[in-house]
C-alpha cells in the first residue's frame, strides 16, 4: 500500500534460507520491478516509415505509449519472396532507428516561425493596407527589403500563428503573380517517392498556382545521362532481390552495406550461393571487404578502366572467337548494325550521324518519319533495309514499334553486324582521344588528339549523292582500338601495347594493374556468356558525379550490353542513387501538378536554373574549347556554358524559368489585341525581340526568382552545389564567396547573356520552408512551417530496391503546432483564394514548355540544329522553339480546385511514356470512395480530395501499378504502338486494386505496368529492360535500341559519339585562393569527394544525437596518412578546406582506408551542429557545397532529338562535383563565434 | 513582541519544520519513486566532483553525529560519565571545527563547480543550486560560532541549547525561552538549522535516507524475492 510502510517490516522480511544461509528468501515489495516492465509496455504500433530519400525505404512498427512516441523497430511482415530466393526482411538501420528522437527534440520546429523584422514590417504595413498592397509595401521598398534579406541565417525568428503566416505566403505569391508573373514562385521539393502525397501538396498548389515545380534528380547528380541517352529511360534498375540471381557481381563505387544496408544482405546471400564479387573503389570502403577482388582505382579514371575491360572483352569474345550469345544480343538489341555515315573533315573521315530511310532515293518505301528511320543492311541480301523499331515507327503509324527481326514491311531480317569480309573497303576513320590533357593531378599519356583507324566501309548511293557509311559495331570496335587485323594504326597487338585502350595503356592512367583488369573483364564475360547474360555491374552515385559522368556510365553500360547482361534476370546496369522510383508515377501526376485541372505544368530543371540564378555562371572557369573534340564539326561553338543552355531553351531543349521577361498573364491579351493566336504572336515577338526569354538577362530584376518554397528539402544544407554562391545571390546574406566574377578578373563574358556589372544580391522575396526539425535550410528561411514528422501523417513511399508500396502513416498527431504538409498547402491554398481577388481573377496564362521526351513532338530536328535566333530556320512552337500553351487560372477558386479531382481526368484521360487511356472508370470509383463535392460552385459534383488519404487513394486509383484494371488499359494501350499482345503481363491481377488501407495492413507488391521496364512476377524478380528483351518492346531511343552511338550533332562536337577516356576538368579554384590568407599551417591539395555517409541519410540524423554519438559528432574530413603527414596534420584537429568558392572546417579524420591525393568528405553535414567559424571567411564553417560550384556540360541540353529530350528529371544539365579541389590545411585558432554578430570577424573582401 | 517571535521561532517552528520534514519524505518517497536519488552530476562532468564531494561528505557526517550526539544525548549521561561540560564544548570546538574546514573546502569546491561549469549550471534546478549555498551559510555561520563559544568555556551556553533542543523533541515547546539570550549567531545557526529539515523534502537530500548501510549487515549473499508468503528454492 505504501513504500514505507511496508518497508518497516524490516525483521519480518526475511522468510527464509537456503544453501546453508548464504541465500535468503525475502517477501519484499517487489513493484518497483514494474519500471523495467513498463519500459517496453506500449499502447499501439502503427505503421510507419522514413520518408528520408533513402532507397532502403523500411517499413517500421512506431510504438505509441501515452500519446507519445516511444521507439521504433523493423517490420517484419513483407510479402515472401518465391522459392529459393531469401526474403526481403529485416529491413532498416541505425539511423532509422533514431528516427523517434526528433520528434520530442530541441531542433523540432514546433511553431510557425517568422523573422521578426519581417513580421513587424508586415504588422505595420497591414495596419491600414490590404494584403496584397501591405505586401508590395515592403517589398517595394529597398531599406524594408533589405531589414530582413540581409539577417538570412542570423536568427531572429519568433512565432506566428497560422492565420497571419499563411496571409504573409499567400500575399507574397499574389503580388509576384500579378507584378512579375506565377512563373516567378518556385518551389522545390525532391523525390516524390518518399512521400508522395507531401510532394504533391506543394506541387498541386504550385501548378494551381502557375509556379514552378524544380528537379531534383538532375541537380542531385543522381541522374546518368548515360540512362536517357542509351536507353530512353530516366533510370530502371534491378531489385535488390535479383542480385541474389547474379552470377558475377562487379560493385563499381558502390558501397552497398554502408548506402544500401537493409539491402546488402541480398548480397552477402548471393556470395554464398557462390557469385563472383569485385569492387572498383579508390578507397578501402566497408564494401571492399565482401570483394574476391578489390581495384583500387584512382578516383575519375572509372572510364579509362571500362574501356580497357571493353577492349579485353571485344578481343576475346567477338575477335579471337565469336560468341553466338553476344553477337545476337547486339545484332537484336543494339544499335550496332544501324549504319553511320563518314564525312570529310580537315582531310579526315569521322563519324557523322545515323543514315536515314529519307536520304535514299525512295526513302525505302517509307513515308511516315522517314527522317527518324535509321536504316542497317540485311546479311543475307546485302540490301538496304529499315528494321522496325526506331523512333520513327513510334509516332504517327501503329503497330511496328517493336524489336521483331523484321523490316518495315514485315520480313524476316538478320541484319548485317559489320562489314568487313569479302570485297570489304577499309577507310581511316578520325577518334577524338582525350587522354593527353594535361592535369595537374591526373596522370595523361602522349598519344595524339586525333587518333585514325581503318574501318570497313561502303559506298552508298543516296537521293544526294554518294556517301560513305560504316555501321556502328566496326566504328565501335575500332574506337576501342581492337586489332581485327585491317592493318592502320592505332590498334593493340596484345594487351601489352601502349595503345588506347589496351589493359598496359589503363594501367598507367588508373593505377590498376593490367593483370587485374584482364582478370575481370575475362571472367565477367565468361560468367556471362555461359549465364546468358547474369554479370551484373552495382554502381552508385560516386562515378556519377564526375563532369564526364557519361563517359565513366557508358563504359560500364558497354561491358554490359556486349555480354548482353541488359534486360537479364540477375544482370544489367544497377544504378543506385536516391529514392527516384516513384512507381505509381503515372497515378500520381495528376495530382502533383494538377493535370485534372489544366495542362502543361510549369517545370524546370533545377541544375541549369541555379546556375543562372545563384549567379555561379557569373564565375565559370570552364571554357568550350577545353571540352570541344578535336574532330569537332564545324558549328557555333563559341560562347560561354551558359550560352549552351540559353540557346538550348530558346529552340525549346530545356526548359526555362521565370520564362519570358514579360509577364505570363499579360501576354495572351496583347496577343488578342494585334488579334493574334497565341501561338504565332509569341513566336513573332520573340523573333522581333517584343519579347525576351528570360534566360538572356537572369539579373534583370524582372526575371529573378521572387518566392521560394522548400519542403521536404535541405537545399541550402544538403544539395545546393555552390552553397556560398547561393547564399551571396539567391539570398543575399553574409557569405563565403572567395573568387572574383568574370567582370572583376577582366575574363571574356557570355554572348548569349547579358552582363550586369553589380551582380544582384538577394533576388528572393520570400523563402518559406516547410520542415519538421531546423535544418541549415530553415536557418536561412524568411518563415518557417513545422510540418508533421514522418510519424505524424499519412502518405506512400515506393523505391527501387524493393517492389513494395508502403505507407507513411500518423501514429500520432502532429504536435505542437505542426501540420501535415497537405494540411499546411491546403491552409496556404484557402488564404490565397481570399487574398488573390484583391488583384487576380480569372487569368490566361500562357505557358512555355519544352519539347518533351515520349511526346511525338520527340521528332523535332531530324539531321541538323537550326537556331532560330541566329535565322537559319523560323521559330515555330513545339519544333524549332518551345511549345506555347494558353492554360486558363481561376485564382479565386484555387483551393477549391486543390480540393476536388478536376474534370480534365474524365475528359482527356490518363497516361505516361506515349501511352494514353480511358480513366473514366477511376474517377468514377473515387467519387464513390472519397465522396462527391456537393456544395455549389466550381467544384461540385467532382470527386474530393479532402484528406491525405483521400489525396493517396487518388493515387492508387489511378496509377497502373496498384490498380490492375488500369495496368491491363496501360498494356493495351502499349500494344497498339508495338503491334505486340502485352496485356497478358497484367490480366492475372486485373481485379487487384490496391487502396491505401491496404497497404497499412502489410506492404503489396507492385502490378507490372508498362510504365517501367522490368516485371514483377511469380517468375523473375523486377529488372530493368526486362520487357524491351522478352517482350521485343523498343528502347525509347532514337534507334529504338540499346543506343551506342550518340549521333547528334553537339555530342560530336564534345566527341563523345562514341564512349571515350576524358579526364577530369580543372576547375581552377585553388590557384586564385592557396596563398590568401596564411595561418603559419602548410596546405596541401587534395579532391574533394563528397559520398553518401554512414551516420545519417544526407542530412537527415546528422543533427541527431544518438547518431552523433555513433561518429565524431560534427563536421569530419577523412585525408589519408600520407597526405596528412605533409601537411603536419594529426587526427581530430581541426582543419579548413578551402577554394575560391568558398571555406569549410571540419575535423580531420586520418585513415589508411583513403587514397593520397584525395580527401572524403561525406556530404551533408549540416552546420548547424558543433561548427566552428571559418578563419578564412568569418562565417560559421561551411558546408560541403561550400567548396563546390555547379559546372555545366553542353551535350546534357541537347533537345527535341528522340531520347535526348527533356523530360522532368529524366534529361537535362546535372550538378557534378567531383573534378573540384580543395586546400587542406590545419587550423591555427577555433573560433566557436559565440558572440554576438556584431562583434565577429568581417569575411575577407574578394 | 520579542517573547511572542522568539517563541515561534524556537517553539512552533521547529514542529512546523519536523512535520513537514517526516511527512514529506513519507509522501515523496510512497508518490515519487523516480525522483527519490541523490541527483549525481558525475556522468556530466567528474572534474572537481570527486575531491570536492568526498571532502564535503566526509566532513558533513562528522558534524551531522557531533551534533546528534552532542545536542540530543541527555545531560544526565555525560554528568553520570563525569564529563564535564567543558571538556565537552571542547571536543566539539576542535572536532567540529575540523570537520567543518573539512566540509568547507569540499563545499567550495561543489559550488563552483555547480555554477560554473557551464553543462552542470545548465541541468542544475533551482533546487540543486539553492539546497547547497543553503548548507554553505549554515556551515559558515556553524564555523563563526567558535569565536563566540570560545567566549564561554565553560558550557553553559551550550547546556542551553542542548536542552532546547532535548525539550522539543520531548514536545515541550516552552524551552524556547531557554535560547532566548544566547548570542544572535547561534540563534540564526539554529534557524537555518530548522529551516533544512523544511525543505528537505524537496531537495536530493532526501538520498541521506537511503544511505547505504543496510550492506553492512545483510544476511546472505543471494536474495531471493519470493512472491510467495514463504517460499524457499528446492522445497
Amino acid at each position: 500500500m505504501s513504500h514505507l510502510l511496508d518497508r518497516l517490516t524490516f525483521f519480518k522480511r526475511v522468510t527464509g534460507e537456503f544453501s546453508q544461509g548464504h541465500g535468503i528468501v525475502t517477501n519484499e515489495d517487489r513493484r518497483w520491478e514494474d519500471g523495467y516492465r513498463k519500459r517496453w509496455q506500449h499502447d499501439k504500433i502503427v505503421r510507419s516509415t522514413h520518408g528520408a530519400n533513402c532507397t532502403g525505404s523500411c517499413s517500421w512498427k512506431i510504438y505509441v505509449k501515452g500519446g507519445i512516441v516511444t521507439w521504433e523497430t523493423q517490420q517484419t511482415d513483407y510479402p515472401r519472396t518465391r522459392p529459393e530466393l531469401p526474403n526481403h526482411e529485416p529491413r532498416g538501420c541505425s539511423r532509422g532507428a533514431s528516427y523517434s528522437w526528433y520528434l520530442y527534440s530541441g531542433n523540432r520546429v514546433k511553431y510557425p516561425l517568422v523573422r521578426s523584422r519581417l513580421l513587424k514590417l508586415w504588422r505595420e504595413a497591414r495596419a491600414n493596407l490590404a494584403p496584397v498592397a501591405a505586401w508590395a509595401s515592403i517589398v517595394e521598398t529597398p531599406q524594408k527589403r533589405a531589414a530582413y534579406v540581409k539577417k538570412r541565417g542570423l536568427g531572429g525568428f519568433v512565432r506566428a500563428d497560422w492565420d497571419d503566416i499563411t496571409e504573409i505566403i499567400a500575399a507574397a505569391n499574389a503580388y509576384t503573380a500579378r507584378t512579375y508573373g506565377p512563373d516567378r514562385v518556385i518551389g522545390f521539393s525532391p523525390i516524390p517517392a518518399m512521400s508522395m502525397v507531401s510532394y504533391a501538396a506543394g506541387a498541386r498548389y504550385l501548378s494551381l498556382l502557375g509556379g514552378v515545380c524544380m528537379s531534383f534528380y538532375d541537380w542531385y547528380c543522381d541522374l546518368p545521362p548515360a540512362s536517357p541517352m542509351t536507353w530512353g529511360e530516366q533510370t530502371d534498375v534491378p531489385e535488390s532481390a535479383d542480385w541474389y540471381n547474379s552470377g558475377f557481381l562487379i560493385l563499381w563505387g558502390s558501397n552497398v552495406p554502408q548506402t544500401r544496408t537493409p539491402d546488402a544482405h541480398f548480397y552477402t546471400e548471393a556470395r554464398y550461393r557462390g557469385a563472383k564479387s569485385v569492387v572498383i573503389c579508390p578507397d578501402y570502403s566497408e564494401a571492399s571487404k565482401f570483394a574476391d577482388m578489390w581495384l583500387s582505382v584512382k578516383q575519375g579514371t572509372d572510364a579509362a578502366l571500362a574501356m580497357a575491360m571493353g577492349h579485353v572483352i571485344l578481343t576475346e569474345f567477338y575477335v579471337k572467337k565469336q560468341t553466338s550469345y553476344f553477337i545476337d544480343y547486339v545484332r537484336q538489341y543494339t544499335d550496332m548494325p544501324m549504319l553511320v555515315r563518314l564525312v570529310r573533315q580537315d582531310g579526315r573521315l569521322v563519324p557523322e550521324r545515323f543514315l536515314r530511310a529519307s536520304e535514299i532515293a525512295g526513302g525505302l518505301g517509307e513515308t511516315n518519319n522517314p527522317d527518324w528511320k535509321t536504316v542497317a543492311i540485311d546479311a543475307a541480301s546485302n540490301e538496304l533495309v529499315v528494321p522496325r523499331g526506331s523512333v520513327g515507327f513510334r509516332w504517327g503509324e501503329k503497330g511496328k514499334w517493336n524489336l521483331e527481326e523484321k523490316d518495315s514491311a514485315g520480313q524476316e531480317r538478320k541484319l548485317r553486324l559489320t562489314l568487313a569480309g569479302e570485297k570489304q573497303e577499309l577507310a581511316s576513320v578520325a577518334f577524338p582521344y582525350f587522354g593527353n590533357i594535361e592535369h595537374d593531378h591526373f596522370t595523361g599519356t602522349k598519344h595524339q588528339s586525333i587518333l585514325e583507324r581503318n574501318v570497313p566501309v561502303r559506298r552508298l548511293k543516296l537521293a544526294d549523292g554518294e556517301a560513305l557509311v560504316a555501321t556502328v559495331y566496326d566504328l565501335f570496335l575500332a574506337n576501342y582500338g581492337v586489332d581485327r587485323g585491317f592493318g592502320g594504326a592505332n590498334t593493340a597487338q596484345s594487351f601489352d601495347d601502349d595503345v588506347p585502350y589496351t589493359p598496359a595503356w589503363a594501367e598507367v592512367i588508373t593505377g590498376v594493374s593490367r593483370d587485374k583488369i584482364i582478370a575481370v573483364a575475362r571472367e565477367f564475360a565468361l560468367n556471362a556468356e555461359k549465364t546468358r547474360g547474369r554479370s551484373m555491374i552495382i554502381i552508385g552515385a560516386a562515378m556519377n558525379h564526375w563532369f564526364h559522368m557519361d563517359m565513366n556510365y557508358r563504359g560500364v553500360i558497354n561491358m554490359l550490353v556486349m555480354c548482353g547482361c541488359v534486360g537479364q534476370s540477375g544482370g544489367g546496369w544497377s544504378h543506385y542513387v536516391g529514392q527516384e522510383k516513384l512507381r505509381p508515377q503515372t497515378g500520381w501526376q495528376p495530382l502533383a501538378f494538377a493535370l485534372d485541372w489544366a495542362r502543361p505544368p510549369r517545370q524546370q530543371n533545377s541544375t541549369s536554373f541555379w546556375y543562372a540564378h545563384t549567379d555561379q555562371w557569373r564565375y565559370e572557369t570552364l571554357s568550350v574549347k577545353e571540352i570541344l573534340s578535336p574532330t569537332a564539326p564545324a558549328g557555333p561553338w563559341d560562347g560561354a556554358l551558359i550560352d549552351y543552355n540559353v540557346r538550348a531553351e530558346r529552340m525549346g531543349w530545356l526548359p526555362s524559368a521565370p520564362q519570358l521577361s514579360t509577364n505570363p498573364l499579360t501576354i495572351a491579351a496583347k496577343a488578342a489585341a494585334k488579334g493574334q493566336d497565341v501561338k504565332d504572336y509569341v513566336a513573332g515577338a520573340l523573333k522581333s525581340g517584343e519579347v525576351q526569354l528570360a534566360c538572356e538577362d537572369p539579373d534583370d530584376p524582372k526575371n529573378w526568382p521572387r518566392n521560394l518554397f522548400v519542403w521536404r528539402s535541405n537545399l541550402l544544407g544538403s544539395s545546393g552545389k555552390g552553397h556560398e554562391y547561393f547564399l551571396k545571390h539567391l539570398l543575399g546574406t553574409t557569405h563565403g564567396v572567395m573568387g572574383k566574377d568574370l567582370g572583376e578578373d577582366g575574363k571574356q563574358k557570355p554572348s548569349e547573356v547579358k552582363w550586369r556589372d553589380d551582380a544582384p544580391e538577394g533576388k528572393l522575396d520570400l523563402l518559406v520552408t516547410l520542415d519538421f526539425r531546423m535544418s541549415t535550410t530553415c536557418v536561412y528561411s524568411d518563415i518557417v512551417l513545422p510540418t508533421a514528422t514522418w510519424y505524424e501523417k499519412n502518405d506512400l513511399n515506393t523505391s527501387d530496391m524493393h517492389p513494395f508500396i508502403h505507407p507513411l502513416t500518423a501514429a500520432v498527431d502532429p504536435v505542437w503546432e505542426c501540420r501535415s504538409d497537405w494540411d499546411i498547402y491546403k491552409a496556404i491554398a484557402e488564404k490565397f483564394s481570399h487574398v488573390a481577388p484583391e488583384v487576380l481573377g480569372v487569368e490566361k496564362d500562357v505557358v512555355l514548355t519544352p519539347i518533351l521526351h515520349d511526346t511525338p513532338g520527340e521528332i523535332a530536328q531530324a539531321m541538323d540544329v537550326k537556331d532560330w535566333k541566329r535565322g537559319e530556320i523560323e521559330p515555330v512552337p513545339g519544333k524549332t522553339m518551345p511549345q506555347v500553351t494558353v492554360v486558363e487560372r481561376d485564382y479565386p477558386n484555387l483551393y477549391k480546385r486543390y480540393t476536388a479531382l478536376g474534370p480534365l481526368m474524365q475528359k482527356l484521360g490518363n497516361g505516361g511514356k506515349g501511352m494514353s487511356w480511358n480513366t473514366e472508370h477511376e474517377v468514377d470509383l473515387l467519387k464513390r470512395l472519397n465522396g462527391e463535392i456537393v456544395e455549389e460552385g466550381a467544384a461540385k459534383g467532382l470527386a474530393r480530395i479532402e484528406t491525405d488519404i483521400e489525396a493517396a487513394e487518388v493515387i492508387l486509383t489511378l496509377a497502373p501499378e496498384t490498380n490492375g484494371e488500369v495496368a491491363v488499359k496501360a498494356w493495351e494501350s502499349l500494344s497498339q504502338a508495338t503491334g505486340r499482345e502485352h496485356a497478358h503481363l497484367a490480366i492475372p491481377k486485373e481485379d487487384e486494386k490496391i487502396r491505401f488501407r491496404d497497404v497499412v495492413a502489410q506492404p503489396r507488391k507492385i502490378i507490372s505496368s508498362p510504365i517501367w521496364s522490368g516485371l514483377e512476377s511469380e517468375k523473375v524478380c523486377y529488372n530493368a529492360g526486362y520487357t524491351n528483351v522478352h517482350e521485343l518492346i523498343p528502347w525509347r531511343t532514337l534507334t529504338g535500341r540499346q543506343q551506342l552511338y550518340q549521333d547528334h550533332l553537339w555530342m560530336r562536337a564534345f566527341g563523345e559519339g562514341l564512349c571515350v577516356y576524358r579526364p577530369p576538368i580543372d576547375t581552377k579554384t585553388i590557384k586564385p585562393a592557396i596563398d590568401r590568407k596564411p595561418n603559419g599551417h602548410k596546405p596541401v591539395v587534395l579532391n574533394f569527394i563528397t559520398p553518401h555517409q554512414k551516420w545519417g541519410i544526407h542530412s537527415t540524423y546528422t543533427d541527431n544525437l544518438l547518431m552523433l554519438t555513433l561518429s565524431r559528432g560534427g563536421p569530419c574530413i577523412w585525408i589519408s596518412e600520407t597526405d596528412a603527414k605533409k601537411a603536419g596534420i594529426v587526427d581530430n584537429d581541426w582543419v579548413e578546406a578551402f577554394n575560391t568558392n568558398g571555406a569549410l572546417v571540419a575535423r580531420a579524420v586520418v585513415s589508411q582506408r583513403v587514397k593520397e591525393g584525395m580527401c572524403m568528405m561525406y556530404h551533408a553535414q549540416e552546420k548547424i551542429v558543433n561548427v566552428p567559424g571559418s578563419e578564412l571567411t568569418g562565417q560559421r564553417g561551411g558546408i560541403h557545397n561550400s567548396v563546390t560550384r555547379a559546372v555545366l556540360k553542353p551535350t546534357h541540353m541537347i533537345g527535341g532529338y528522340a531520347q535526348q529530350s527533356y523530360g522532368f528529371n529524366y534529361y537535362g544539365t546535372v550538378g557534378s562535383n567531383r573534378d573540384e579541389f580543395v586546400a587542406v590545411r590545419k587550423m591555427d585558432r577555433v573560433d566557436w563565434l559565440d558572440r554576438p554578430t556584431a562583434d565577429q570577424p568581417q569575411p575577407v573582401e574578394a | 513582541m520579542r517573547d511572542v517571535l522568539n517563541h515561534v521561532i524556537f517553539g512552533w517552528y521547529p514542529y512546523l519544520c519536523l512535520t513537514v520534514f517526516i511527512l514529506g519524505s513519507w509522501v515523496r518517497f510512497d508518490r515519487e519513486q523516480y525522483t527519490w536519488r541523490s541527483g549525481s552530476s558525475q556522468l556530466l562532468r567528474r572534474r572537481q566532483l570527486i575531491w570536492g564531494s568526498n571532502l564535503f561528505h566526509a566532513g558533513i557526517l562528522v558534524i551531522f553525529f557531533g551534533h546528534f550526539v552532542g545536542l540530543l544525548t541527555p545531560i544526565a549521561i555525560f554528568d553520570t560519565l563525569g564529563i564535564s561540560h567543558g571538556f565537552k564544548q571542547w571536543m566539539a570546538i576542535i572536532i567540529g571545527g575540523l570537520a567543518g574546514i573539512v566540509c568547507f573546502i569540499g563545499l567550495t569546491l561543489l559550488i563552483h563547480r555547480r555554477l560554473f561549469d557551464a553543462r552542470i549550471r545548465t541541468t542544475s534546478s533551482f533546487s540543486d543550486i539553492a539546497i547547497l549555498l543553503l548548507l554553505y551559510a549554515q556551515l559558515i555561520l556553524g564555523l563563526a560560532t567558535i569565536p563566540v563559544s570560545m567566549g564561554h568555556l565553560d558550557g553553559h551556553e551550550m547546556v542551553k541549547l542542548m536542552s532546547w533542543a532535548q525539550g522539543v523533541l520531548t514536545l515541550q515547546p516552552n524551552v524556547a525561552a531557554l535560547v532566548a539570550d544566547v548570542n544572535p549567531l547561534f540563534k540564526l545557526h539554529l534557524f537555518l538549522g530548522m529551516t533544512i529539515f523544511l525543505v528537505f523534502p524537496f531537495t536530493r537530500l532526501v538520498h541521506v535516507w537511503s544511505a547505504p548501510v543496510w550492506y553492512l549487515g545483510r544476511r546472505g549473499y543471494q536474495v531471493v524475492r519470493s512472491r510467495r508468503a514463504s517460499a524457499i528454492p528446492g522445497e
